[in-house]
C-alpha cells in the first residue's frame, strides 16, 4: 500500500424507547409473550384504524434531542415511508422525513485522551416493524406483530468519525446519555440499540468524500469493530486495484465475520415519502422544553469529574460506578447517609458486581436501598458484625433488601463482645489443641491461625477475629 | 298509514309513543328490501336475522325507558366502507370480499347507542373511487327514479336505499362529493360535515385528509338528528376536532331573514346543464323570497380544484391501499411463486381498473423527482382554494351552488371516459379540499324525472346555518323524499 488512507464513518443509530405502550396505540411494549398478543387493529394495520401519538415518545425524544445539543423543531410532523414487506402491516412506516423532531446537534467523545465533537445531523421518531418467523418445515413464513409499533428514535450523525474506536466511543456516549435519561435500556444484543455504519475511505489530505457503503446487522461492539476494519480494507483494496467502490448496502454476517452486498444504489427503493395525513403536527412549546430540561439528570461526564474531585474516587473506579445511572445514584445516596464514599464504592464494585454476575442482573435490576447498604457499612465499622458475616448479610440486602440491623438481630449474627464468654471458649480451644499450642510456642506463627479458626467455629462465626487474636497471644 | 313513507324522526316518535313497534318497522323495511333489491341493488349485504334480533332488543330498551332518543328503533343502512365488528365490510372490492372487521367504527357505535337497527351494508364504488357506483365488484346500483340511470357515487347504494325506502336513513362517506353528488342524483338530503366532526375511526381510508362520514336522509330534520348522533370528538382519531356544540336539532328553524347567500358565478359556465342551472337559480329565489340576501360573486380558482383533488386523493389512496396485500386478511391469489409474486397477483386480481388507475396516479405523483411538481404543488393549490373560500365567507354566510353539473347519467356511459367523469366532481371536491361542510338538498327534477340537487356550502363548523337554510327551503316548498 503506497498511499495513506483515512476512514470516514457516519452512523445511523436506532434506539427503542422505554415506554409502557406503543407509539401509535395502547398496546404493551413488553418483550416476549406469545405471538400477536400485544396487538390491536392499529398495530396490525386493520382497515379503518388510525394512529394516535403516544406523548411519552415525544417526551423521551425531546430529552435525547436536548441532551445531544440539538435544535428542537417546534412544529414537527410525521411522514409515511412506503415499502412493501410483511413485517410492516400497513406497508408504510410512520416516520419523520421533512420535519424531524431534532436537528444539528453534537456530542463530545474522548479517545486516547483526545476530545472531539461528533455532530448529529438529525434525530427522528418512528415505529418499529413486526418480526417474521420462518417455518423451514412448512416452507412458510409467519409474522408476529408484538414489536410492530414499538417506538424508536433514529439518530443520524455527520460523517465525523475516523476509526472504530471513535465509533465505539460515540455509541457509548449516546448509550450513557439515553440510559441516564431513562429513555431506553440501549442493549445492542437485544436490539434496543442498533447501529448502521456508513463508511468510505479517502486519501489523507483529501477534502472530497469517497463512495460510501452502508453496513447493517451489527449486533455487538465486536461486530461493529470487525465490520469497520474489514470494510476499510475491502475498500482500500478496491481502490489500490484501480477499481471503484460501489454505493450499496451490505449485510454483516457475524458467523462468517464478513459482509456481503444486499442491494446497490441502482435498485434503492423509492419510499414515496409524504406527510402522514392521519396525524396532526406536534407542537413543542417553551414550557414543554423547560419541563424536560428541569428533569434532566447529572450526566455521566459530569459525575466522573465530580466523583474524583468530591469523593477522591479514582478515574477507573468512577467509570465503573457511573456505568449506569442506577448504580451512580445508589453510590451517591448511600455515601450521603454514611459519609464513607470509598467503602460504599468498594461494596458496589466488589460484592454488588459479584452478585449481579452470579444472578445475571443488570444495574437497572438493583432493588436494594441505599439506607440498607449504608446501615451495613456502619455496622461493620462499629464492629457489630465482622466482615464475613457482613458479606452474608449483604447477600440478603442485595436480594431481598432486608434491613441489616433487623436481620442481624433476628438471626443472632452480632459479634459477641462478651469477654468472659470469649475467654471461656479460648480456654477450651487451648485445652483441646495441645499440638497447635506447642507448635505456636515453638515459633510457628501459622499455628495461631488454626486456633483462631477453631475459636471462630466454636463461636459460630460471631466473634471478632482481631480480638481473638489479641486474647490468644495474651493467654499463651 | 304507510310506515315506509315516514321520516326517521317521525318513525322514532311513533315507536316511542307505542303506535308502531321497532319490529314492525324492521319487518316492513326488510319486505321493501326484498321487493326493491332486484331492481335497485343498493345493498352488498342485508342481515335480516340480525336486524330482527336488534329490533327485539331495542324495542325492549325503548319500553324500559333505556332508549329515548329520536332514532331509537329506526332501521338504517351503512356504507360498506365503514367497519362493523363481525360483519362483512367489503368496500365493494374483491380484495376485501371476505373481510370481517374485529371492531366497529366510532360513528356506527354512536348510532348503535342511539338505538339504530342496522339492516345491512350498502353498495359503493370500489374503495369509494368513482362517481356512479359502477366500479363496485358486486355490480352497479340503479337509480330508484329511473333504473336505466346510475345513482351517482361513491355512496350510490346508501342514497338509492334511502330513496327506494329500503331504509330510513344511511351513512355515507364523502372524499370529493361522494355523499352530496349521489344525494343530488337520488333526490335525498346528504351532508358532508366539517372535516374532523365525525370520527374516521373505522372508516376504511381513501383520502385521509379529505374523508368524512355523513348522514343521508329523507329530509333536513332527519339529517340534523343523524348528525347529532354521529358527531363526536374521538381521541382515537387525531384529526377529530372538539366542537363547542353537538346538538344540531336546534338549528331547525324556517328563517333565513338577512342570511347572506353567495352564488359563485364562475360555477355557472358551459359545462353546467341548463335545466340544473335553472333549478338552482329558482331555489335561490325561494330563499331570497324568504328574506335571504342573495348575490353572485366570483369564487375563483375553480378549474384548479379537480387536478389538485385528484393528485392529493390519489396520493393518499396509493398509500392507504398498500395494506391490502394478501398477507393479513382479505383476498389472496390462489397460485403464486414467492412473496413478490403473491403481492403482485393478489393486487392485480383483487383491485378493479379505477382503483388501479388511482394507485398508479398516486404512486407517480409521490415518486422522487415528481413530488414537488405534483404533490407539493397540489398542496399549495389546496391552500389557495381554502383561502378563496375564507375570503368568500367574509361576505357570505353560505355559498349556494349545484351539487353536480348534470342529473344522473345513464348506466354504462361514464366509465369509458374517466377524465370526463372526474370533471363532473367540479362543484364538490373543493369543499373537501377546504375541509368545509356541504349539504345537498333536492330542488326539482329534469324533464326525464331525474332529481336535481342544490348544494349549500358553509364555513367551518357552520352546519347549523346550512341546516337552517335547507330546512327553510324544505318547509316553504314541501319538497321531501318520502
Amino acid at each position: 500500500m503506497s498511499k495513506q488512507y483515512e476512514t470516514v464513518i457516519g452512523l445511523e443509530v436506532h434506539i427503542e424507547l422505554a415506554t409502557k405502550t406503543k407509539i401509535f396505540c395502547g398496546c404493551s411494549t413488553e418483550f416476549g409473550g406469545a405471538p400477536n398478543v400485544h396487538t390491536c387493529p392499529v398495530c396490525t394495520g386493520m382497515p379503518g384504524s388510525l394512529p394516535v401519538l403516544n406523548k411519552q415518545v415525544v417526551d423521551h425524544a425531546l430529552a435525547i434531542g436536548l441532551a445531544t445539543n440539538c435544535h428542537i423543531t417546534r412544529v414537527c410532523k410525521f411522514d409515511r415511508k412506503n415499502y412493501f414487506y410483511p413485517d410492516n402491516p400497513q406497508n408504510y412506516q410512520i416516520s419523520q422525513l421533512y420535519l424531524p423532531i431534532a436537528r444539528d446537534g453534537w456530542v463530545e467523545i474522548e479517545t486516547g485522551g483526545v476530545k472531539k465533537k461528533v455532530r448529529i445531523h438529525e434525530m427522528h421518531m418512528e415505529e418499529d416493524a413486526g418480526k417474521l418467523v420462518h417455518d423451514e418445515w412448512d416452507d412458510t413464513s409467519l409474522v408476529d406483530y408484538n414489536r410492530s409499533g414499538v417506538p424508536l428514535v433514529e439518530i443520524v450523525s455527520e460523517p465525523d468519525m475516523r476509526s472504530a474506536e471513535e465509533v465505539i466511543a460515540y455509541l457509548e456516549k449516546l448509550r450513557h446519555i439515553v440510559q441516564y435519561l431513562g429513555a431506553s435500556d440501549c442493549k445492542l444484543q437485544e436490539g434496543s440499540m442498533r447501529a448502521d455504519v456508513n463508511l468510505s475511505v479517502r486519501e489523507i489530505g483529501s477534502d472530497a468524500f469517497g463512495t460510501r457503503t452502508e453496513m447493517k446487522n451489527l449486533n455487538s461492539f465486536k461486530a461493529i469493530t470487525h465490520a469497520i476494519e474489514g470494510e476499510r480494507e475491502r475498500q482500500i483494496e478496491l481502490l489500490e486495484e484501480g477499481k471503484q467502490v460501489v454505493q450499496e448496502t451490505r449485510r454483516w454476517d457475524d458467523n462468517k465475520e464478513s459482509s456481503h452486498a444486499m442491494r446497490s444504489k441502482e435498485d434503492a427503493k423509492d419510499y414515496r415519502y409524504f406527510p402522514e395525513p392521519d396525524l396532526v403536527p406536534v407542537m413543542i412549546d417553551d414550557e414543554w422544553i423547560a419541563r424536560v430540561k428541569a428533569r434532566e439528570p447529572e450526566f455521566r461526564t459530569a459525575k466522573l469529574a465530580r466523583y474524583q474531585k468530591e469523593y477522591g474516587i479514582s478515574q477507573v473506579d468512577a467509570e465503573i460506578l457511573t456505568e449506569s445511572r442506577n448504580m451512580a445514584e445508589l453510590f451517591e445516596a448511600a455515601t450521603a447517609l454514611c459519609k464513607k464514599p470509598k467503602k460504599v464504592a468498594n461494596w458496589l464494585m466488589v460484592e454488588t458486581m459479584r452478585l449481579m454476575k452470579e444472578h445475571d442482573m443488570e444495574p437497572q435490576d438493583l432493588r436494594f436501598s441505599p439506607e440498607n447498604l449504608a446501615g451495613l457499612i456502619e455496622m461493620t465499622d462499629k464492629g457489630t458484625v465482622n466482615s464475613s458475616v457482613a458479606k452474608e448479610v449483604f447477600e440478603h440486602v442485595f436480594l431481598e433488601n432486608v434491613d441489616p440491623q433487623a436481620y442481624v438481630k433476628e438471626h443472632g449474627l452480632a459479634t459477641v463482645n462478651d469477654e468472659d464468654a470469649l475467654r471461656k471458649t479460648l480456654e477450651e480451644v487451648i485445652a483441646a489443641n495441645p499440638q497447635a499450642v506447642a507448635d505456636y510456642k515453638g515459633g510457628k506463627e501459622k499455628a495461631l491461625g488454626a486456633l483462631v479458626g477453631q475459636t471462630m467455629k466454636a463461636m459460630k462465626g460471631k466473634a471478632n477475629p482481631g480480638r481473638i487474636n489479641e486474647l490468644l497471644r495474651e493467654m499463651l | 298509514m304507510d310506515i315506509l313513507s315516514l321520516s326517521a324522526v317521525e318513525l322514532g316518535k311513533k315507536i316511542k309513543a307505542g303506535e308502531i313497534s321497532a319490529m314492525e318497522a324492521t319487518q316492513a323495511t326488510l319486505a321493501q328490501i326484498e321487493k326493491e333489491e332486484p331492481r335497485i341493488h343498493g345493498y352488498v349485504t342485508v342481515d335480516a336475522q340480525g336486524a330482527l334480533k336488534q329490533a327485539e332488543e331495542i324495542q325492549g330498551k325503548i319500553e324500559r325507558g333505556e332508549l329515548t332518543g329520536p332514532l331509537a328503533g329506526v332501521p338504517a343502512a351503512i356504507k360498506d366502507n365503514i367497519c362493523i365488528k363481525g360483519r362483512l365490510t367489503t368496500c365493494s372490492s374483491k380484495i376485501l370480499s371476505n373481510y370481517k372487521p374485529t371492531y366497529t367504527a366510532e360513528a356506527v357505535e354512536h348510532l348503535q347507542d342511539a338505538g339504530a337497527i342496522i339492516l345491512g351494508k350498502t353498495n359503493m364504488d370500489e374503495f369509494a373511487m368513482g362517481s356512479t357506483t359502477e366500479t363496485s365488484y358486486f355490480g352497479p346500483t340503479m337509480n330508484p327514479h329511473n333504473v336505466g340511470h346510475v345513482p351517482g357515487g361513491s355512496s350510490g347504494g346508501s342514497c338509492a336505499a334511502v330513496a327506494a325506502r329500503e331504509c330510513y336513513y344511511s351513512l355515507g362517506s364523502d372524499t370529493g362529493g361522494s355523499i352530496r353528488q349521489p344525494s343530488s342524483f337520488c333526490g335525498v338530503v346528504g351532508l358532508k360535515p366539517t372535516y374532523g366532526t365525525v370520527s374516521r375511526y373505522g372508516l376504511v381510508a381513501y383520502g385521509s385528509s379529505l374523508d368524512q362520514i355523513g348522514p343521508i336522509t329523507k329530509n333536513v330534520e332527519d339529517c340534523a338528528a343523524v348528525l347529532t348522533a354521529i358527531a363526536s370528538w374521538d381521541k382515537k382519531d387525531s384529526t377529530s376536532v372538539k366542537r363547542e356544540d353537538y346538538d344540531f336539532m336546534g338549528s331547525l328553524k324556517a328563517d333565513v331573514k338577512g342570511l347572506r347567500v353567495g352564488i359563485p358565478a364562475d360555477y355557472f359556465t358551459e359545462g353546467l346543464n341548463k335545466e340544473v342551472a335553472e333549478a338552482i337559480r329558482a331555489a335561490a329565489n325561494v330563499l331570497k323570497e324568504q328574506g335571504a340576501v342573495v348575490e353572485e360573486f366570483n369564487l375563483s380558482l375553480v378549474k384548479y380544484a379537480i387536478p389538485a383533488y385528484y393528485v392529493i386523493a390519489s396520493a393518499e389512496a396509493s398509500s392507504n391501499l398498500e395494506r391490502f396485500d394478501g398477507v393479513k386478511y382479505g383476498y389472496r391469489a390462489k397460485d403464486y411463486e414467492g412473496l413478490h409474486n403473491m403481492y403482485k397477483k393478489t393486487r392485480s386480481e383483487g383491485f378493479g381498473a379505477e382503483v388501479k388507475r388511482r394507485i398508479m396516479l398516486g404512486s407517480f405523483v409521490l415518486s422522487s423527482g415528481y413530488y414537488d411538481a405534483y404533490y407539493l404543488k397540489a398542496l399549495r393549490t389546496k391552500a389557495l382554494i381554502k383561502a378563496a373560500f375564507d375570503k368568500a365567507f367574509e361576505n357570505y354566510d353560505i355559498i349556494l351552488a349545484p351539487a353536480a353539473p348534470t342529473t344522473a347519467p345513464e348506466l354504462g356511459k361514464s366509465l369509458g371516459d374517466p377524465l370526463k367523469m372526474y370533471l363532473s366532481d367540479i362543484y364538490t371536491v373543493s369543499v373537501n379540499l377546504a375541509g368545509l361542510p356541504g349539504l345537498s338538498i333536492p330542488v326539482g327534477k329534469d324533464e326525464k324525472g331525474l332529481p336535481i340537487g342544490m348544494q349549500l356550502i358553509g364555513d367551518h363548523f357552520q352546519e347549523k346555518t346550512l341546516l337552517r337554510a335547507a330546512y327553510t327551503y324544505e318547509r316553504v316548498t314541501g319538497k321531501e323524499a318520502r
